[in-house]
Parts: C-alpha cells; sequence; structure tokens
C-alpha cells in the first residue's frame, strides 16, 4: 500500500517536473543549434555581442535601481506610517496599490502622455531625462502591488509601535528611525520587492516602447520577430539573471546575522 | 517644588475618560510605582509622561520645565517596556549607545558609557551579541541599560518584569531598584503587581478608574488603606459589617461581640461601615493583645509550605487567615471548630 502511495506521489511529482522543465529543456537545445548540425553557442554569441543587447540592458538596469530606490523610499516610510499611525486606512491604500493590476499599463501610458505632454504644465516628454523620470515613476507604478505587499508583510514581523517609541524616548527623530531601525530590520522583505521591481523593469514593453525609450523589453520583442534562434538564447539568459538574483537575495540572508534567527 | 509634577492631568479617548485630573508630585530621586488592575489609567499616565500620549488636560512639568507639549524625543527621559523593544537589528552594545549616537556624542565617549553600562547590569562580555541570543532576563536588563546611558531626567519603566518568569521576575526587582538607588535616578514605574509596587517603591500610587484612590508608602498603603478598593486591590481581606455604638470611643458591634477599635470612627451612631481585617492579623491561639475572639469553623486548609491558609466561617463570615508554618503544629482539620483571636486595633475602617 505504502509503495503504491509513494509511487503515485512520484509519478505526480515527476508530471510536474516534466510540465515544467521540458519547455525549458527545448528551448535550450533550440538556442544551441544556431549553427547547422552541430550545438554551439553561437546565438549566445550574436546576443551577447550585440552593442544594442548591451545598451538596451544597461539602460534597463539603471532604470530598474532607480526604480528601486525611489520605490523603496516611497513605499516603505507610507507602510510605516499607515500601520503606525492609520491602520485604519490600509484596506484603502492596499487597495490603492492593487490599481496596477487591473488598470493596463496602455491606458496609464496614455495618462501620463496627456498629462506630462509638451504643451502641459509639467512638460516631462520634452527631455530625455524627463522622460526617464516619467518612466521610472511608471515602473514604480507597475511594482506598487509587490512592492507595498513585500514591505507591508515585512513590517508584521516586528513591533513597530515599541520599537519607533523606544527609539523616541532615546531622542531618535523620523529620520533616524526610518534608515537605521525600519528599514534594516524589514531589509529581506525590501530586497525581495527589489527583485520583483527588476523583473518587471527588466521585461516591461508597453511604457518603454509608447514613450520611446531605449529599454530592454523593446529590444526583446523586436528581436523575437526578426531572429530564430536569438530570442531563445536571450530567455535562456533572462532565466539565468532571474536565478542568480534568487540566489542573491539568499545570500544576503545569510549574511545579515540577526535575520538568522528568524530563518 | 518637585522634580516630576503633573497637575491636573486629565486624558479622553473619544467620550471615554480615561485619567481624571491626575496630580503627582515626585521627589528627585524617589522610586513611584503606579498600581492597579488593567484599564485603570496607569500606563496612560505613564506614556503622557514620555509623550507618546496627548494629555486632554492638565501640566507635566520636569525639573520645574514645563514638557506637556514636547515630543517624545525632546524630553529626555528613559523608558523600558513590557516587550523589551530591543532593536533586532543591532548588537547590545550598539543597543546601549543608541541614545548617545543620536545625541552625537563621540566614539569613544559612547564606547566608554557602553562599558559602564553593561558592567552596571552585570552583563560585560555580552556587547557583541544581539538580542535573539539573550534571555528574557538579559534583554530587559540591556533594555534598562539603554534607557539608562542617555542619562535621562526621569526613568519610566512600563510593567518591565511582567513577561518574565517568576524566579527572575523577584532578582531582577532588586536589580532594579538597586541600580535606581545607586544612580538616584528619578523613577516611575508602573505595574499590576502589588508585591511588586510594594517591595520595590518609596511611594505608593494606587490607581482605579482613571483616579488616584491613594497615594503613600507601600507600609502605610498596605496597613491603612482609605478605600475599600484599596484595601481590597493590595493584599487578601477579610470584609466584615459593622454597627457603630459610640463613633468617639471607636465602638462598634460586630455580630454579638461589642469591640473597641484603635481609632474614633467617622460616621454616626447606629449607622453601618465595613471593618477589613488582614489574613495575618487572625490567629488561632490566644496570644498578648488579642482582645476580640469570634466562633468559628474551618471551611478550606491551603497548606503553601512557609504559609497555611485557611478559611473559616464565623457566623456567617468568610474569614481568611494566614498562619506561619510551624512543624509541631499541623494545620487544623476542615469541620474543626475553633477561637479567633484578633486584636481590636487591625481592624480597618473601610470608607
Amino acid at each position: 500500500m505504502i509503495g503504491r502511495a509513494k509511487f503515485w506521489s512520484w509519478l505526480a511529482f515527476g508530471a510536474g517536473v516534466l510540465y515544467f522543465f521540458l519547455p525549458l529543456i527545448g528551448m535550450f537545445e533550440f538556442s544551441l543549434r544556431a549553427k547547422r548540425g552541430e550545438y554551439s553557442f553561437l546565438a549566445y554569441a550574436n546576443v551577447l555581442g550585440d552593442p544594442q543587447f548591451q545598451q538596451t540592458f544597461l539602460y534597463s538596469v539603471i532604470m530598474a535601481f532607480f526604480t528601486i530606490v525611489w520605490g523603496v523610499l516611497l513605499v516603505t516610510p507610507t507602510a510605516f506610517w499607515v500601520r503606525l499611525k492609520m491602520p485604519k486606512l490600509r484596506p484603502v491604500i492596499e487597495f490603492i496599490t492593487l490599481l496596477p493590476l487591473v488598470i493596463p499599463p496602455i491606458v496609464i501610458v496614455f495618462g501620463y502622455i496627456r498629462m506630462y505632454n509638451t504643451s502641459s504644465w509639467l512638460p516631462l516628454t520634452g527631455t530625455a531625462v524627463g522622460t526617464n523620470i516619467l518612466l521610472m515613476f511608471g515602473y514604480s507604478v507597475l511594482a506598487l502591488p509587490y512592492m507595498y505587499r513585500a514591505i507591508d508583510t515585512g513590517l508584521r514581523t516586528i513591533d513597530i509601535a515599541t520599537l519607533t517609541e523606544a527609539a523616541q524616548s532615546l531622542g531618535a527623530g523620523w529620520f533616524t528611525i526610518m534608515f537605521r531601525l525600519i528599514l534594516p530590520n524589514v531589509l529581506v522583505a525590501v530586497l525581495s520587492g527589489a527583485f520583483l521591481t527588476f523583473a518587471i523593469v527588466i521585461g516591461e514593453y508597453v511604457f518603454a516602447a509608447l514613450l520611446n525609450r531605449p529599454a530592454f523589453g523593446p529590444y526583446m520583442v523586436w528581436m523575437g520577430s526578426n531572429k530564430a534562434y536569438e530570442p531563445a538564447a536571450l530567455a535562456v539568459i533572462a532565466f539565468a539573471i532571474t536565478w542568480a538574483c534568487m540566489a542573491l537575495i539568499q545570500l544576503i540572508t545569510r549574511f545579515s546575522k540577526h535575520e538568522r534567527a528568524k530563518g | 517644588m518637585s522634580f516630576l509634577v503633573l497637575q491636573n492631568l486629565e486624558k479622553s479617548f473619544g467620550p471615554n475618560r480615561v485619567v481624571k485630573d491626575f496630580n503627582l508630585s515626585i521627589e528627585k530621586g524617589e522610586f513611584i510605582s503606579l498600581l492597579g488592575p488593567s484599564g485603570c489609567g496607569k500606563t496612560t499616565v505613564l506614556r503622557m509622561v514620555a509623550g507618546f500620549e496627548d494629555t486632554s488636560g492638565g501640566m507635566i512639568a520636569i525639573d520645574g520645565q514645563d514638557v506637556t507639549v514636547l515630543r517624545p524625543n525632546q524630553r529626555n527621559i528613559g523608558m523600558v517596556f513590557q516587550a523589551y523593544a530591543l532593536f533586532p537589528n543591532l548588537t547590545v552594545a550598539q543597543n546601549v549607545g543608541f541614545g548617545l549616537k543620536v545625541a552625537g556624542k563621540s566614539r569613544s565617549e559612547i564606547a566608554a558609557t557602553v562599558r559602564e553600562m553593561l558592567e552596571l547590569i552585570g552583563l560585560p562580555t555580552l556587547g557583541n551579541r544581539f538580542p535573539f541570543q539573550l534571555s528574557g532576563g538579559q534583554q530587559q536588563r540591556v533594555a534598562l541599560a539603554r534607557a539608562l546611558a542617555v542619562r535621562p531626567r526621569v526613568l519610566l519603566l512600563d510593567e518591565p518584569l511582567s513577561a518574565l518568569d517568576a524566579k527572575i521576575r523577584v532578582s531582577l526587582r532588586g536589580e532594579i531598584r538597586e541600580i535606581q538607588k545607586r544612580l538616584g535616578i528619578t523613577t516611575l514605574f508602573v505595574t499590576h503587581d502589588q508585591e511588586e509596587a510594594l517591595s520595590m517603591s518609596d511611594r505608593v500610587v494606587v490607581m482605579n478608574g482613571g483616579v488616584a484612590e491613594q497615594v503613600g508608602e507601600p507600609f502605610q498603603i498596605y496597613n491603612r488603606p482609605k478605600t475599600k478598593f484599596v484595601a481590597d486591590f493590595v493584599g487578601t481581606l477579610s470584609t466584615f459589617d459593622a454597627v457603630v455604638e459610640d463613633a468617639a470611643m471607636g465602638t462598634v458591634r460586630l455580630g454579638d461581640a461589642s469591640i473597641t477599635l484603635a481609632e474614633p470612627i467617622a460616621a454616626a451612631n447606629g449607622q453601618t461601615v465595613a471593618l477589613a481585617l488582614r489574613p495575618e492579623a487572625v490567629h488561632l491561639t490566644e496570644g498578648p493583645g488579642h482582645n476580640v475572639s469570634l466562633a468559628a469553623t474551618i471551611t478550606e486548609v491551603a497548606f503553601m509550605g512557609s504559609v497555611i491558609r485557611i478559611k473559616a466561617n464565623a457566623g456567617g463570615i468568610e474569614v481568611s487567615i494566614d498562619m506561619f508554618n510551624r512543624p509541631d503544629v499541623p494545620p487544623p482539620p476542615v469541620g474543626a471548630r475553633v477561637t479567633l483571636n484578633i486584636a481590636s486595633g487591625d481592624f480597618i475602617v473601610l470608607a
């Protein structure tokens, strides 16, 4: 009986593994066939050697970095303040942070272009830097549902009310409380939010395309419609980057000593 | 003028008045306990002194300075919380040095103070540990050191011992009192534990329903409670209804016996007053000064080690009796008919 139960659970597990890995393996195998008749990394070399890949990827990484910084600076104090002073507002804030999942990006970006075009009161789209800033705000809106939830969950694990009062009684102001206490204590949550933001920004197409910025998303789409083997190679590279990010988070978690007890 | 003055303090949450016209003057170096059941407003008073709650009325002054509207981080007070509230991302030494770092003190000065404070709480070698590596008692001592490191004008302790287990609680309360005396720091201590309040304090404030029912030294609070609430809350009591026979002489009729109390009674002849008796004032054997005797039947005997807690029925009134254990005198059996011997001066008249 036990042997049979085990057999079925292994079968289910095996089916799951096949379902998830078979397409990946297929894609990987296909990406190696750029040279007729033999396996090679030619497609990878083509992708990595393409100056456009390098430029767009670098651009998106930089955008992701600024989006993360802006997102953390915006969300952490907000989530902290709502938890500390306005707990009744939490459902409202949660609803607002969920809106980007409901409103299509195309609607948001058209709103942006209408609001901030060159003949508006704040002509952000008039310059490259202005458009970059607008794009960063757009990205942070897209990442808001994930960022807010990650940080809010992180805040739940510490007694922020008492810690805040303890810090205040020791003479600390809000800035010190925020950067010396709250942020370090929700670091892992912030990192997971940052990772999700990174993934969103790297793959995002609509905003970048409509604001006409040289981001990685539009490059991937262009590649997909113009090449055969390279898109598969690109997808494998994207997976590798994703997994590297996850490994990095694990590593950082392990290095911050005080987090060990929680694990 | 006293060092810490609370004047006509008021606090309402919506229509709910939780602190009513609260007055208290504390001298420099005094250890004052706010004692009362949960919801009596004691924590709210403490939090108003700390600045975590706005006052709805009244004034708070520390060392002659009106601090009523100052923010918590401007008041220079030290606070210890029930939940320790150590910063989990900082080491013990960094926790203790936090206030000094915020104040912009030099690195060497911080290190010196931290060393001194860790020495003071008896944990000189644990500076590099993180809070989660410490026991509850150690964490609370670190919290105390952290609060004291900034040399606060007033130390506020919000039920600091409630989360600890019994043995640690008793030893730590001795330590806290000892450190407080050594530093001579004015201290306000909130607790619902009467034993803590009585054993640690210079003066105890018994609070009920947002009002200070009685302020006094522990000995006075226990032996001369002014109100029924204070008498009931602090220690155990048996209460009797007695009829005043002669108010000036202090004689009352209790059941069949006429008793002369130690003091005159503030009530008219013929009125009923409540008398109270501590369990340790009732004796089963006759002794010097015992001028009241009541016939009673033993209803319950609890042997607790050093103390034997007995309940007896004296003409329909339940009386608690505490007697010390003596190896040669076994406790009386339930149902035994005994005589209760009491000195009339031990009766407490309740308002």
